[in-house]
């Protein structure tokens, strides 16, 4: 399995990808919200998004998965 | 005089308030949202009031909630801090009409410059020099594209009701406006409530320096000279210091003479701050006034041997500024570092519990500390652990003490910034004075 993991604690601000989305390498998925600052978390290669493991107002921890990938 | 004052605020600035109202010997009210049950400024206050949950918008931006703790410990004044409600013109008004002071401007003050747009209307009027832009909101990328091209690329897009750089954008070319233009107007608007956008010269480079003001009920007005706060990271200041490097005497009173120009326009009263970009030609530029306490008021303090909050109660009660305030001169160099729980390297925030906390004591070193060993940096608010003060004879006996104190810390359990606050305060260009706002992304990256 692959995945997108958080790269802070924090809230999930916004999620920008559904299942069965193809994304591109560089694209945002998810946006973090923590101390004030948004934090936008891209992907890291290009690919198709099998789950989104999180929802907006959720809190995550560094290395928390985001989004499962295919 | 006020007998009792409510801090509407948290963290080292609650702290540093109340500090000084202990001094005056006024009683205090701290407030507090569940996240901060056991912290510091709780247990500094006299008293202290919950006032709901961790998320901002239900503690400390909850108006009712304030006031109403306000009322239950009969506190006569409420000074806001900084950020929060600081600079919110309906909150103090409310407390006009409640009857308890705020301790600040006036209401109108604030909302004349609350709104970049109506603040540079007013600078210009008044005088003072401002950056080529719209003076009107930007509708559409459009319309933005047409502004970028009478005012010349590179140019900024920001927030009318924003601050701490949220929401800014530059942009070079048209296609760098059409892409940001909407998200940008999205942003500010789920932040402030308020989507207007306006448009202004950018320049590369310019060093940030800002004129403390201090006027009172009475019509008198004073500038306390410069600090210079070019070190920035996503628009949000790192490292202050005061004098700047390269503010002549002459250049001084031209920009002091135009922050006096400002405030009187205004009929400002109490502590404020106006804000200017200086270029490499060492013209410089009205930016923005923030109508409270600075983060950075310490090094101002430092630099002429007094306390400006003590001075905004003093003024909000009604008190004239006497002889020793209006004609104070520096007599030092000080410098501040923030120390945020943020990764020094990529820069994003480390909430977390700090397990270890060991901060140095020595001389010409001021501590400003929200927080303590064993307390938890949470994600709900500001990463600013704390301020670091060092003050000396000159800019490098100040440079010199802040490195020293720097290596003393020692915090673990969350990053912390301290290997990038070194690493600026040992950097060559810095140590010559050679700072600007591009600084971090040009040497620290």
């Amino acid at each position: 399995m692959k995945g997108i993991t958080s790269n802070m604690a924090g809230t999930v601000f916004k999620v920008l990808v559904q299942p069965g989305q193809s994304v591109a390498e560089g694209d945002d998925v998810v946006i973090l919200e923590s101390m004030k600052m948004e934090v936008p978390v891209s992907a890291e290669e290009s690919g198709t998004v099998k789950r989104v493991a999180v929802t907006e107002g959720d809190f995550v921890n560094e290395g928390d998965l985001l989004v499962e990938w295919e | 005089m006020l007998q009792k004052i409510l801090i509407a605020n948290r963290g080292e600035i609650a702290r540093r308030i109340i500090r000084t109202c202990k001094r005056m010997g006024i009683r205090t009210v701290a407030v507090y949202s569940e996240a901060d049950e056991t912290a510091l400024h709780v247990q500094d206050a006299d008293e202290a009031v919950a006032i709901g949950p961790s998320q901002v918008q239900k503690s400390y931006l909850n108006v009712d909630a304030i006031m109403e703790a306000a009322k239950a410990t009969g506190a006569d004044a409420i000074h806001p801090g900084y950020g929060f409600l600081s600079e919110n013109s309906d909150f103090a008004r409310r407390c006009e009409e409640e009857g308890i002071t705020f301790i600040g401007p006036r209401p109108e003050a604030i909302t004349q410059m609350g709104s970049k747009i109506a603040a540079r209307g007013i600078a210009k009027a008044a005088g003072v020099p401002i950056v080529p832009g719209t003076e009107e909101a930007v509708a559409s990328a459009e319309e933005a594209v047409q502004m970028a091209h009478a005012i010349g690329y590179p140019v900024l897009l920001k927030a009318s009701a924003g601050g701490g750089g949220i929401g800014m954008v530059v942009a070079n070319t048209d296609e760098d406006i059409r892409q940001t233009f909407e998200n940008a107007q999205k942003r500010v608007a789920s932040y402030f409530g308020d989507g207007t956008l306006y448009l202004e010269k950018y320049f590369l480079h310019p060093r940030h320096i800002e004129i403390q003001v201090v006027a009172d009920t009475h019509g008198q007005a004073v500038h306390l000279g410069e600090r210079e706060c070019s070190i920035q990271r996503r628009h949000q200041k790192v490292v202050e210091e005061s004098p700047s490097p390269v503010v002549s005497p002459e250049l001084r009173d031209k920009m002091g003479a135009a922050a006096m120009a400002l405030a009187k326009r205004l009929k400002y009263t109490g502590v404020g701050t106006v804000e200017f970009i200086l270029t490499g030609e060492h013209e410089f530029y009205f930016l923005e006034m923030n109508t409270r306490l600075q983060v950075e008021h310490p090094v101002t303090e430092e630099v002429f041997g007094i306390d400006l909050v003590e001075w905004q109660i003093r003024i909000a009660n009604g008190e004239k500024m006497d002889s020793t305030l209006l004609s104070v001169t520096p007599s030092r160099h000080a410098i501040e570092c923030r120390l945020y729980a943020e990764d020094p390297v990529r820069m994003l925030p480390s909430p977390g519990t700090m397990t270890r906390f060991d901060a140095p004591v020595m001389k010409g070193l001021r501590l400003e500390m929200g927080f303590r060993e064993g307390d938890k940096i949470t994600p709900f608010y500001d990463p600013m652990i704390g301020k670091i003060i060092t003050a000396g004879s000159t800019r490098e006996e100040a440079r010199k003490r802040m490195v020293e104190a720097l290596s003393m810390f020692s915090v673990e359990g969350i990053k912390t910034n301290l290997p990038l606050l070194t690493n600026i305060l040992e950097n060559e260009h810095f140590v010559r004075g050679e700072t600007h706002t591009g600084f971090i992304d040009e040497y620290m990256k």
